[in-house]
């Protein structure tokens, strides 16, 4: 029986909330929410990515609060975002400054500082591993011990970034360095049309399998964007925000992970000659921790938006306003919730309908 | 969503201080200038975006300490999302609660107007899920704001005239587009065509949240509102004559139809629970 006409709906939500929490708490064994932070990284990567909210404390907290759910976790910490008090912008960050961990190009094999692997999956087999059930935690401890040992100190370098081996060469397409200060979608609507820093904060906080599905359309053919992966770094970045009370101090507040994309496209510059010049044009992505097919899908997705075209990448409103996590889950969700009275207007045209 | 048994102090009304005050400027503007969409930097709340979180933002935004809260979805004040909203505003604000529409200072509703006429020291807030009548003319947000601009709503016109060429009738249901003060084109919200009526010189202001697509808009109390309708095809409610509520016998108003499985009884009885609960002498706040 419907859960309005009925009443004591009150006492069956109680209930269903108490179920919730059994099913939660379900098991033997406990998850310490420290394991959680370090034993799925990239899961925390993906929640902090998709909140636009950098606390991999809190997003081991609501995984555990929610059973692992990816799209509650965000929508979870969404929410807790909502009740901090914006206090600062943070200084432009530059990742030529990145305390790096990896960088590989895809358009040259020797760059300048050279390719640094780091820790990726793209090298390993996808083989189920039977031995990892049996791992002694004292092997582990001695492997791990054994392997800082070897680790060379860190290098203190600046690696410059590929892309500008091609502005020395005059190949790059040249864009205008916008001055404005960057729009901030999540304290105002998204304008259309949309500046490029809202659309690339837009996608930052896209759901990943949003944005990998509409990049992927586009190098299968609904779009024209194929891109070469000029540069993919991972690495830290220092968060510093200005001090108030002396001009030009900054005070370093952290480090944050963060994964950044340059893919390069074909672009061309119109000439006073016969043909127009060949040039590359620079897609760009960047997002919190290691996420790196989300990042490289944002890079095609920003080219996309800048060409013309009639692919829906190519369309900003079909590619921005769709791809909230919260927004897409949350309005497709409510189409549980009773609709009675839409309903029942319906019936009332339909009945009309048969009596004429 | 366990507020109370949680250590963590949140601030009055959950949103920071610069949201609501933001939230309140926006809804100001919206007043200002009735039934247009006023855009605003929708905030992110434990409840679910679609849920009605354009409307709570509101509410969370305009709420004081002395107001009386009335929360209602479908009609009614039981219902699991009326209850949740419910339960996360007072966890927040500690306001008092009500289901008597007559004791309430705001009012949050989704899909319904009271039946109780609303006086003027009450507000009303409904949730938006689709606050752009245009949005069937064309899918795209610049379209339709270069089209309210110059008030070009001739594909919205030549909607109602192709349903009524298709069906002999015009068939729309919920959220019948009205005309405010003779200039905006507004979705009332999906609330029947039998409440349409109550928002034309109203006593009570009414506030619409669309959280999702981040638009506030407004009737201030005693604007001109006008459902869409052709001089031959005038404008009509939702047809409940005949019908009585089971429960309290009304008549004239919206009813929720009920079909009993077990008896196959087929029923009426008040959409507005609180209305109907009055009547039986049974109604209760916290």
């Amino acid at each position: 029986m419907a859960y309005v006409a009925v009443s004591g709906g009150q006492e069956a939500i109680e209930e269903s909330i108490k179920l919730l929490k059994y099913y939660r708490t379900d098991g033997e064994s406990d998850i310490e929410i420290d394991a959680i932070k370090d034993k799925m990284k990239l899961l925390i990567d993906r929640v902090i990515s998709e909140a636009g909210l950098y606390a991999p404390d809190y997003a081991a907290l609501a995984l555990k609060q929610c059973e692992g759910s990816l799209e509650e976790a965000v929508f979870i910490l969404r929410a807790y975002r909502s009740t901090l008090t914006r206090n600062h912008y943070c200084n432009t960050m530059n990742s030529v400054d990145m305390r790096i961990i990896r960088r590989i190009s895809a358009a040259f094999k020797d760059i300048p500082g050279g390719q640094v692997l780091g820790p990726s999956y793209d090298y390993v087999h996808r083989l189920l591993d039977f031995g990892i059930p049996d791992e002694d935690k004292e092997e582990i401890e001695a492997w791990r011990t054994e392997f800082e040992k070897n680790q060379q100190a860190e290098e203190v370098y600046k690696f410059h970034r590929v892309s500008d081996l091609l502005r020395d060469e005059d190949l790059l397409e040249e864009v205008p360095e916008n001055k404005k200060k960057p729009y901030d979608v999540t304290v105002n609507k998204l304008p259309l049309p949309a500046p490029r820093s809202a659309r690339l904060q837009t996608l930052a906080r896209a759901d990943t399998g949003y944005v990998s599905g509409l990049a992927y359309s586009s190098l299968r053919g609904f779009g024209s964007v194929h891109p070469t992966v000029g540069e993919l770094r991972t690495g830290w970045l220092s968060v510093e925000v200005p001090y108030l009370l002396q001009e030009g101090q900054e005070i370093f507040v952290g480090e944050v992970l963060v994964t950044e994309v340059e893919s390069f496209v074909s672009a061309s510059k119109t000439t006073k000659k016969e043909h127009d010049e060949m040039k590359v044009g620079v897609g760009y992505g960047c997002v919190f921790g290691r996420n790196e097919t989300k990042a490289i899908a944002i890079s095609i997705l920003d080219s996309a938006l800048r060409a013309n075209g009639d692919s829906p990448v190519n369309d900003e409103e079909f590619v921005l306003l769709h791809g909230d996590c919260l927004e897409m889950n949350g309005f497709l969700s409510h189409l549980k919730l009773p609709h009675y009275v839409t309903f029942q207007s319906k019936l009332d045209q339909l009945r009309k309908k048969k009596e004429g | 969503m366990d507020h109370q048994n949680n250590k963590q102090h949140y601030n009055f009304a959950f949103l920071d201080e610069g949201a609501k005050r933001e939230i309140r400027r926006s809804i100001l503007k919206a007043v200002a200038i009735p039934g247009y969409q006023v855009p605003f930097g929708s905030r992110e709340l434990p409840i679910g975006r679609g849920w009605g979180t354009g409307g709570l933002q509101i509410t969370l935004s305009i709420i004081g300490k002395k107001d009386i809260l009335k929360v209602i979805d479908q009609g009614s004040d039981d219902s699991v999302n009326a209850v949740s909203i419910r339960k996360l505003v007072t966890a927040t604000t500690g306001v008092q609660t009500t289901t008597d529409t007559g004791c309430a200072t705001i009012i949050q509703s989704r899909h319904r107007v009271p039946e109780n006429k609303m006086r003027n020291d009450q507000i009303m807030v409904l949730q938006v899920p689709n606050p752009e009548p245009l949005r069937s003319v064309s899918p795209k947000e610049v379209v339709s704001r270069t089209l309210h601009s110059e008030a070009e709503y001739s594909g919205i016109w030549l909607r109602l005239y192709e349903g009524i060429i298709k069906y002999g009738h015009t068939v729309s249901g919920a959220d019948h587009p009205v005309m405010v003060e003779d200039r905006y084109v507004m979705n009332p919200s999906p609330i029947p065509k039998f409440d349409n009526p109550k928002l034309h010189q109203s006593d009570c202001l009414y506030l619409f949240g669309a959280g999702r697509e981040k638009k506030i808009y407004a009737v201030p109390p005693y604007t001109e509102v006008v459902s869409l309708a052709y001089e031959d095809y005038p404008f009509a409610v939702e047809d409940m004559t005949g019908r009585v509520c089971k429960l309290c016998g009304a008549e004239n108003v919206y009813f929720d139809e009920i079909f009993d499985s077990s008896t196959g009884e087929h029923y009426f009885q008040c959409s507005d629970s609180g209305f109907c609960a009055r009547r039986r002498g049974k109604i209760g706040g916290n």
